[in-house]
């Protein structure tokens, strides 16, 4: 397994495939991250951070049954493991600590 | 309004370069999102970042070579074996079939690789010579009243002319004798062989590998260089260099070099000896190296290596006029050189012209080795789309468990291929045993290349074209089908589908048609010129060359003995062969004669038995007599030649002959009925028989029909023995002399006949599996019609129908077709059969019944069926 290390833009795919859970796949993560940043983003880009992300073990996949949409081409759905859900509270928990150690001087 | 589409370009792209399991996934989230932009951002917008998608997806991870957990190799080799286990089920439940196929294929491809192994071994004709491309022989075109002839010999002075004007262009000027064939003898061994007096410089123009001695050897005034087989056959395998020898019984010459056999497939393969030029000169007093009109000699040249042979060819041709008399400058000589390329290939010469000759053959047996190549390929083609279309629902199948079209697709080529391989293992095999057979008829010495790269790669060139041509159809066409509608049983093979196959057929039996006609009427010239009357009768009619002169002086000695004993009826003497004219005078004159005329004469030399022996007929005079002293300046005409003079009543006319200074006075004593003595396809030359009253190079004896052959042969034996001890004993038929003329037209004919009865085995097996198929297609409706009271004669007419409609119209198209080739073909004759209209009736009808032989067994078979088998199963 590559290094747990988890970059800023995984982090954004990874909430991101957390906030469509059950959902996820990679139009939909695009769109998702689109509206919650407002800017537009390459599919490939969050293609290959899905793929790194499943490499880390972080999410996993399977595709998905056919439906009439997108000329019943099949989805492949992603969700995030044990492994991910920790990694995002890692992050969140360090934040929140740092945030919390921020002197009130500073923003004066 | 319609829905927006992405840039297709931009799609396609994708798919290039993208895995093929990741390419639903992408495409799908791409069309989403796509469509979701249109809405956003509108279309423009939407197409840019859809392209920008597309391209941001250009990742290792998304592109093609990276490997994934789903094998796509088509060449794996789980597959290939799957595909070779149901290639050999296929093979193995369709016995016949497969027979058909492999059998058939397997005889197409040796017929072309046994032509193939013939025009290569013509082609290369020759090419054993290093100097091949710069050697050549120098020729003559004359003007023979009117008409230029071309002669390929020269006159005695010539090498000298050549070497003091034109030396620079030369790298070797070569007089040379015709090749003769004289005895050769040591102590213990006596034998006649053919070979040549050559200037030194033979060996180094013909790179002729030294196996004992130099290539110098020549130079010596008394050397004689032998071939290999001759060396062995006087000394054994011992050096022979130094050894002695004697030429024709009187000339000494010590052995200086043994060269290596020359391959059978070239000029001087024959040549068992090389003498010097010079001892031929001296030897023979009536040579002068001045004369310019002795004409029975050979001059070769290599031309040197910076040198155009066509411009060398220019420079010499008037050589000759410039320094010959008067009256052999009225023929107009003009020289040429005739590369060593053409020589065998084109060795025909029209007004002074080549027109071709071999190649002629070489031409139409590629034609003919191209068609039964395509016959058997039309077949192989037809049984396996045939067949395919019963492979439909294992198409289906393999469909639906998931194989991809590009993997079937390899699935029925390698079925393809693997048949073309057996039927190529069984053509190689096929081959070598008919190779010692095809040698035989075509006098050739031919065999597999083995060590030849190009026949491999032309071999394995054809060998995948077949496969791949073969195999396209299943690969191609039944790889598309729609699994769903082959599984429902909805899919036909639609009502054009047969088409193909039955133009395929006509194809193969207009070919077959017109190669049966072609036989025929090759066979049928070959015996109008046999039946031509040759003006002589050849029954035990033998002739015994006589090298020595001891013969001659004893001729009437040996007469008196062999009609003492009842052995001959006659015997007599000539210059030439009863089978050729080596001779030609002219300056003839006589009262009426136009003075344009030149008048040559093909002139034949015989003595006053001549004509008892050979029995040649009078039409008007008598035969030559001893008891007339003045007949020995008496002549006989042939008719030709008396119609070409024009006389009214020829006997006793005279003809008075100037040449070389002299004139004689010659008077006629009859004409005879023409003798074919050349070619029978010609008329026959205006000849003019003479006494010759020296030494004759023949003696010809009519053996007694009393007598069995072998007894008289063995009794004349003794008897030239008696007078001509050192003399082998060999005597040729002139039956079978005269047989050879037909030699090239036989064989021509007997290959012929051989390709198109495989060319006819070859559609009918094709047409038997047709027809079985097409039965078998119809079983059910067979039953049905029996059913209701169809008679199997019925049944047989349906069946035989379709095949019989398109025999006869290949018979109708192959029709004029084969009488235009042959037509032009039988031009180049003149003596030629007519081509009547019961050949082709016969090739019709014999087409017809062949195919109504061979779909009857399959559809009477069919329609024998029992109705109750055939409606049982459904």
């Amino acid at each position: 397994m590559k290094g747990t290390y988890l970059g800023e833009f995984e982090e954004v795919v990874l909430l991101a495939v957390a906030i469509r859970s059950g959902d996820a796949y990679g139009a939909a993560v695009t769109s998702e991250i689109e509206q919650q940043m407002g800017r537009s983003v390459n599919l490939g880009a969050v293609h290959s951070a899905l793929h790194r992300l499943e490499e880390k073990g972080l999410v996993n996949s399977q595709m998905g049954g056919a439906t009439a949409e997108r000329g019943g081409r099949r989805k492949r759905l992603y969700s995030v493991t044990i492994a991910g859900k920790r990694a995002l509270e890692e992050i969140h928990q360090l934040r929140n600590q740092m945030w919390e150690s921020i002197p009130k001087t500073a923003w004066s | 309004m319609e829905t927006p589409l992405p840039p297709r370009w931009a799609t396609r792209l994708l798919h290039f370069f993208c895995t093929d399991h990741l390419i639903e996934e992408m495409e799908g989230d791409l069309e989403e999102l796509f469509l979701q932009r249109v809405k956003l951002l509108g279309e423009k917008k939407a197409r840019i970042q859809y392209i920008m998608d597309v391209l941001s997806l250009i990742r290792p991870v998304v592109l093609k070579k990276t490997k994934n957990e789903y094998s796509q190799s088509t060449f794996s080799s789980t597959m290939l074996r799957n595909y070779l286990t149901i290639a050999f089920r296929n093979l193995t439940r369709n016995k016949g079939y497969s027979f058909i196929n492999i059998a058939g294929l397997a005889a197409g491809m040796a017929v072309a690789m046994l032509i193939g192994l013939w025009i290569y071994d013509e082609l290369s004709f020759n090419q054993n010579y290093k100097n091949y491309d710069r050697i050549a022989r120098v020729m003559e075109n004359r003007n023979y009243d009117g008409e230029i002839g071309t002669l390929w010999s020269a006159s005695p002075p010539l090498g000298d002319a050549l070497r003091s004007q034109y030396s620079s262009n030369f790298k070797h000027i070569l007089m040379a004798s015709n090749p003769t064939r004289v005895i050769l003898s040591t102590e213990s061994t006596k034998l006649i062989q053919n070979g040549y007096y050559f200037e030194p410089g033979v060996a180094e123009m013909l790179s002729l590998t030294m196996l004992y001695g130099t290539r110098e050897g020549l130079n010596e005034p008394h050397s004689v260089l032998l071939s290999e087989s001759m060396a062995k056959a006087f000394f054994g395998d011992i050096n022979p260099v130094g050894k002695l020898m004697k030429i024709e019984n009187t000339l000494d010459v010590k052995v200086t070099g043994v060269y290596k056999d020359l391959p059978r497939n070239s000029d001087f393969n024959d040549m068992a000896f090389i003498a010097p030029w010079s001892l031929y000169v001296s030897s023979r007093k009536w040579i002068q190296k001045d004369a310019w009109w002795q004409n029975g000699f050979q001059a070769y040249v290599q031309v040197a290596d910076h040198v155009n042979m066509t411009d060398v060819s220019k420079k010499i041709r008037d050589i000759k006029l410039k320094h010959c008399d008067k009256e052999e400058a009225l023929a107009k000589p003009e020289l040429f050189l005739f590369p060593m390329s053409q020589w065998r290939l084109y060795s025909e010469f029209k007004n002074g012209v080549s027109t071709g000759g071999r190649i002629q053959f070489v031409w139409i047996y590629a034609m003919i080795g191209i068609f039964v190549l395509v016959l058997a390929c039309i077949n192989f083609m037809n049984l396996s789309t045939a067949r395919s279309e019963k492979r439909a629902k294992e198409v289906g199948v393999r469909k639906a468990i998931g194989s991809l079209q590009h993997q079937l697709i390899s699935q029925f080529f390698s079925e393809s291929l693997l048949v073309v391989a057996f039927s190529f293992a069984l053509c190689i095999l096929l081959v070598q045993l008919v190779l010692p057979f095809f040698n035989d008829i075509a006098d050739k010495n031919v065999s597999i290349a083995w060590n030849n790269s190009l026949f491999w790669l032309v071999s394995i060139a054809f060998c995948l074209f077949t496969g791949l041509l073969a195999g396209s159809y299943p690969a191609l066409y039944l790889s598309s089908f729609q699994p769903v509608n082959v599984l429902k049983g909805t899919f036909v093979a639609g009502r054009f589908s047969a088409i193909p196959r039955k133009v395929l057929v006509v194809g193969q039996f207009t070919v077959s048609i017109a190669l049966i006609i072609s036989t025929i009427i090759i066979f049928q010239q070959v015996q109008f010129s046999k039946d031509r009357p040759v003006g002589y009768s050849r029954d035990g009619l033998i002739m015994i060359e006589t090298p020595t002169p001891d013969i001659h002086k004893h001729l009437d000695a040996i007469r008196y003995e062999l009609k003492k004993a009842a052995t001959i009826v006659e015997l007599s003497e000539s210059l030439n062969p009863m089978t050729g004219i080596s001779f030609t005078s002219n300056g003839y004159e006589w009262t009426g004669k136009e003075t344009e005329q030149q008048a040559s004469f093909a002139t034949v030399y015989v003595d006053h038995e001549f004509g008892q022996t050979v029995g040649w007929q009078f039409k008007a005079g008598r035969d030559f007599s001893r008891k007339f002293a003045t007949d020995s300046m008496g002549v006989v005409l042939n008719k030709t030649a008396a119609d070409f003079m024009g006389l009214k009543d020829p006997i006793g006319k005279t003809i008075r002959q100037t040449a070389f200074g002299q004139t004689s006075i010659y008077h006629i004593v009859g004409v005879i009925n023409d003798m074919i003595m050349e070619s029978p396809y010609e008329p026959v030359k205006k000849t003019i028989y003479k006494i010759n009253n020296g030494k004759g190079n023949f003696i010809n004896v009519r053996i007694n029909p009393a007598q069995s052959t072998r007894d008289a042969l063995q009794t004349i034996e003794t008897v030239l023995k008696k007078y001509d001890p050192d003399t082998p004993f060999a005597y040729k038929f002139v039956s079978n002399e005269y047989a050879q003329k037909f030699g090239e037209e036989e064989r021509m004919g007997k290959l012929i006949t051989f390709f198109s009865v495989l060319a006819i085995f070859i559609s009918c097996l094709g047409l038997s599996g047709l027809a079985s198929y097409i039965a078998e297609q119809r079983t059910k409706e067979i039953g049905i019609r029996k059913v209701l009271g169809a008679s199997i004669f019925n049944l047989w007419a349906l069946l035989s129908k379709d095949f019989v409609y398109l025999v006869l119209t290949a018979f109708i198209i192959a029709t004029p077709i084969a009488w235009y080739f042959l037509n032009g073909w039988l031009q180049s004759y003149t003596y030629r059969t007519e081509i009547s209209w019961w050949i082709f009736a016969v090739t019709g009808l014999g087409a017809l019944v062949i195919t109504l032989l061979t779909v009857s067994f399959q559809s009477i078979k069919a329609a024998l069926l029992n109705p109750v088998k055939s409606l049982r199963n459904e």
